[in-house]
């Protein structure tokens, strides 16, 4: 008999022992005359299951995990390949409640389908959104994005569909969608999962991308940090040249696209959008000042779309299923779906795609379900190394762009990094100067002087040097730092700093409370 | 006279390079991670005939080359650590585990053993931020560091 099993080839399951695990059970499987086929799926996101190894079963797909090389035999004795019980058993992948509580409309198929077989991405909806699209006149594909309410699920939060429009009425020989997928913020693995668990999604985004701003050229930057990513990505690309999906025309139409895969090279700053076209140029990653806007005058000077993964990984089942379909969740100025990313000191760390609306709290204690150690969770940063921290007297704060902004914080790409009681606020206030004066890119001087600056003070603060001034002065230099600098990287490092400060007050007097204890 | 055969080697290896990127709009950083991939970081030597074939300075060439953390000014180790320290992994412990890598290995951050089997880098970020802590070795992905993994490592990089 021939079955099929699936096993992970998603990075964060791969750094959990995936491929031994694959190539055990491929062992296994040829030992026992068993004829296994096994297919290297992205991840569902349950981080603290994988690897998750699923079999295809008459009932259905059931799933096992974590399983561990040493687990294999025994799960073939239990005859998991009929959907025997075993210690691991999980059951059916889709009633976990992780996943029954989701709402995946960008994540549909990732963790479920063979990342690069294009088949298996059109059985499961794909294409639907970009055929749509060649059947319409490129301003009502920008009128269809911008009526589904999406907004930039980088961190700025900007209406994609208003940004297409500029790209649109611009006119330009060469116009270009470039999507940054500089993914650098701690906490966030979406744009990765997705690339490696379904990269059809985006190739299929950035063509209709292409198709309404008469772009002909894509490119993808990618870090070089996510070589698996860059793998898979660069694959699917070819794969979608052969069929025609890119090339001189996508899919029969007037139009042509094509999509190549650029590296970065370790520079975090790249992630802001004009120090990436800066980088996909071939220049120092420095920030350029707007305006003029990319949209006007982008790479090489051309009018150009630069959008996030997630941005446009969207587009599909808003070209699939309509505006008011993506519209209809959410809440407030806050539409569609946000992959929500849970790490850091937490029990149930992974991807968690809801419509926004859902409390902090229910996200950290709910969801996640508390702190990996079993302490009690302290702090929650939420928005990467330029989100603020959030103590629990804000977990009623609603996940939505401006419950958060006017909590002093932001939503960023939604990684939110959970921290039990042993954290040390001062510690992690110093770091976000830290990694500030060690990413930033030089050009303008409250990011690049104010950063070491403020890594001085905190220190002299933590070694009792006049705390109070000191204090003032971190305050001080971070108003400079956020009203003065050229982009997020100087402007947003305050947000950890002063929250940190505001909300965990007695972690910036240590000798005020060892003095007490004494 | 001794070198003349080394540098034109080196001449050679990096034209074929550049001959393979230079089409691509915006080539430079694509021929750096080339020659990087070639030599195993991106010699001096290099930068000039690279500003050369684009027909930039050499300044420039020097400016971007060292703007990027990616690229190495000399040789690593045989095998590459990667330890993450960003956010994420520091709310499981990266510190320690840190720590902990430095004394097994006996070298710091940006440092290579003196055997030349390891050099150890410190990175922010590999997006494995639900298997923290994390690290990659010589491209392949560690999450959930511990005692046991980080012993491992070492054998492997002792191999």
């Amino acid at each position: 008999m021939s079955v099929t099993i699936y096993v992970p080839g998603d990075s964060g399951a791969l750094s959990l022992g995936a491929e031994k695990v694959a190539k055990a059970i491929a062992k296994e499987a040829a030992e026992r005359g068993v004829d296994a086929k096994i297919v290297r799926n992205g991840s569902r996101g349950l981080y603290w299951l994988e690897p998750m190894v699923e079999v295809v079963t008459d009932a259905g797909r059931t799933a096992y995990g974590p399983v561990s090389t040493k687990d294999v035999a025994s799960l073939f004795d239990a005859g998991f390949i009929t959907g025997g019980q075993h210690k691991l058993s999980l059951g059916d992948p889709e009633k976990l409640p992780y996943v029954a509580k989701q709402t995946r409309l960008t994540f549909a198929r990732c963790g479920i389908t063979d990342p690069l077989s294009l088949e298996d991405y059109e059985a499961h909806g794909g294409l639907t959104g970009l055929r749509n699209a060649v059947k319409m006149a490129p301003a009502d594909v920008v009128k269809q994005v911008t009526e589904s309410g999406l907004r930039g699920r980088g961190g700025a939060g900007f209406p994609t569909g208003i940004k297409w429009k500029t790209v649109l009425d611009t006119p330009g020989e060469q116009k270009y969608i470039v999507c940054n997928a500089d993914e650098g913020d701690s906490a966030t693995f979406a744009d990765r999962m997705i690339m490696e668990g379904d990269p059809f999604v985006l190739i299929e985004g950035m063509a209709i991308a292409g198709l309404a701003t008469h772009a002909t050229k894509g490119y993808v930057y990618i870090r070089s940090e996510y070589p698996h990513a860059i793998a898979v990505m660069t694959k699917a690309v070819e794969v979608a040249k052969k069929a025609g999906i890119l090339g001189k025309s996508v899919l029969g139409s007037s139009q042509g696209f094509d999509i190549e895969i650029r590296s970065g090279a370790g520079a975090y700053v790249c992630g802001e959008e004009t120090s990436l076209l800066n980088s996909l140029e071939g220049k120092r990653g420095v920030v350029r000042a707007k305006p003029p806007l990319p949209a006007i005058q982008g790479l090489f000077g051309k009018p150009t779309v630069i959008n996030n993964v997630i941005s446009l990984a969207s587009v599909p089942i808003v070209m699939d299923k309509g505006a008011q379909y993506y519209k209809d969740f959410g809440m407030g100025r806050s539409r569609g779906t946000i992959p929500i990313q849970i790490a850091g000191n937490v029990k149930h760390g992974g991807l968690f795609e809801v419509a926004f609306g859902l409390t902090l709290g229910e996200i950290v204690d709910e969801i996640g379900g508390g702190t990996a150690s079993g302490r009690p969770v302290k702090a929650v940063q939420v928005g990467g190394p330029l989100g603020a921290y959030f103590p629990r007297a804000l977990f009623d704060t609603p996940f939505d762009y401006e419950a958060f902004a006017a909590k002093d914080g932001l939503i960023g790409h939604a990684g939110i990094t959970v921290f039990d009681d042993s954290a040390d606020m001062l510690k992690q206030a110093r770091f976000a100067m830290e990694f500030c004066a060690i990413e930033s890119c030089g050009k303008c001087t409250p990011c690049r002087i104010g950063s070491t600056r403020g890594v001085e003070t905190l220190d002299k603060l933590a070694q009792n040097i006049e705390p109070e001034k000191q204090l003032a002065l971190v305050t001080d230099l971070c108003n400079t730092m956020k009203f003065g600098s050229l982009c997020a990287l100087g402007g947003f490092t305050p947000y950890p700093v002063m929250s940190a400060i505001n909300h965990f007050p007695e972690d910036f007097r240590p000798a005020a409370v060892a003095q007490a204890a004494e | 006279m001794v070198m003349q055969p080394a540098s034109t080697e080196l001449a050679a290896r990096t034209a074929a390079v550049i001959s393979e990127m230079k089409n691509l709009e915006g080539p430079l950083i694509p021929i750096l991670h080339g020659v990087q991939e070639e030599f195993g970081y991106v010699p001096q030597e290099t930068l000039p005939i690279i500003a050369e074939a684009l027909n930039i300075s050499r300044a420039e060439v020097h400016g971007v080359f060292t703007f990027y953390h990616d690229f190495r000014h000399n040789p690593a180790g045989r095998h590459v650590l990667k330890v993450c320290q960003a956010e994420a992994c520091q709310s499981m412990g990266s510190d320690a585990i840190a720590a902990q890598i430095k004394q097994t290995l006996g070298i710091g951050f940006h440092e290579t053993s003196k055997d030349g089997a390891v050099t150890l880098e410190p990175i922010y970020c590999l997006g494995l931020c639900a298997c923290a802590p994390a690290a990659m070795l010589d491209g392949q992905v560690i999450g959930r560091l511990d005692a046991d993994k980080i012993e491992e490592i070492a054998e492997e990089v002792r191999k």
